[in-house]
């Protein structure tokens, strides 16, 4: 038996992580990535908090799967448009780098 | 006790993975790193009893979305992050930053009561939380509305792609020219 605090701490520091990664790196694709890593610990607590209402009997407990099901798809679309926007970048600039993209226009 | 074990094994995997995607400077092994991350969560969801969730994390994240990141770093030849004088501001304001969110999450989280639920999946009550039937009947029935709304989205996120992705129409006017 492991209390819920575990898992949101676990959470919180996937969160963290992302939020590290989206501050620190410098690369386009894994500043995309490292949304990806905040969304999975969000992903991560949504589940342990429909666990906590399961044990606690709620019949809507559920719904924490729900919406991160919700999540992955609107997830999958972002990834979809993003690297569609990280591709047309890199055709007019020819980097990867965010330091360099600093116009709206070329 | 098992129980423990697994979540710490898995709990660490998972955060080193997360820190492995911080240090890393390509990002092909930034993509791999999240790979990991993303299955150990996918252990983690059935030890909470999600056994849906967790396989679609499997499919759906640690599969399809991260084809699709390997695939665009291969398409666009990605090479190793170069430093500038960037990188160096933010790494001196990134990681306090960062470093202040957890500890300030973590103690919220600890300090608030409610978080001690003792969570698992015991013996007797192991049947069906989070299967695919008990999930399907409560997103076909409450949650059909955003269901369908998901449906437009995605949708509009594929038009979306093939707009943003395709060549505009005067470079391949040139390319034809020349």
């Amino acid at each position: 038996m492991i209390s819920l605090s575990y898992y949101l701490v676990l959470s919180a520091i996937l969160f963290a992580c992302g939020v590290a990664g989206f501050l620190i790196k410098r690369n386009i694709i894994t500043i995309f990535m490292s949304i990806e890593l905040m969304l999975n610990g969000v992903n991560l607590s949504f589940v342990a908090f429909a666990a906590k209402w399961e044990m606690l009997g709620n019949k809507l407990a559920l719904s924490g799967h729900v919406f991160v099901f919700f999540v992955m798809v609107v997830a999958a679309a972002e990834a979809a448009v993003g690297l569609a926007i990280i591709i047309a970048v890199f055709r007019t600039r020819e980097t990867l780098n965010i330091d360099q993209v600093n116009l709206l226009k070329l | 006790m098992l129980h423990l074990i697994l979540f710490s094994v898995f709990g660490l995997i998972c955060v080193a993975g997360a820190v492995n995607l911080l240090l890393q400077r390509h990002p092909i092994n930034s993509a791999l790193s999240l790979v990991v991350v993303m299955g150990s969560l996918a252990v983690e969801y059935l030890l909470l009893g999600a056994e849906f969730v967790a396989a679609i994390q499997v499919i759906v994240y640690a599969g399809a979305i991260m084809v699709l990141f390997v695939f665009v770093i291969m398409l666009l030849n990605a090479g190793e992050e170069e430093h500038s004088q960037g990188s160096h501001v933010a790494w001196l304001i990134g990681i306090p930053g960062a470093l202040a969110v957890t500890v300030i999450i973590c103690w919220a989280l600890v300090r608030s009561e409610g978080t001690a639920v003792a969570l698992g999946v015991t013996s007797e009550s192991s049947k069906a939380f989070g299967n695919a039937a008990d999930i399907s009947q409560l997103l076909f029935h409450q949650f059909l509305l955003p269901f369908e709304v998901t449906s437009i989205l995605v949708l509009i996120a594929i038009m979306g792609a093939v707009v943003l992705a395709a060549r505009p129409e005067s470079v391949r006017e040139t390319k034809r020219e020349g």
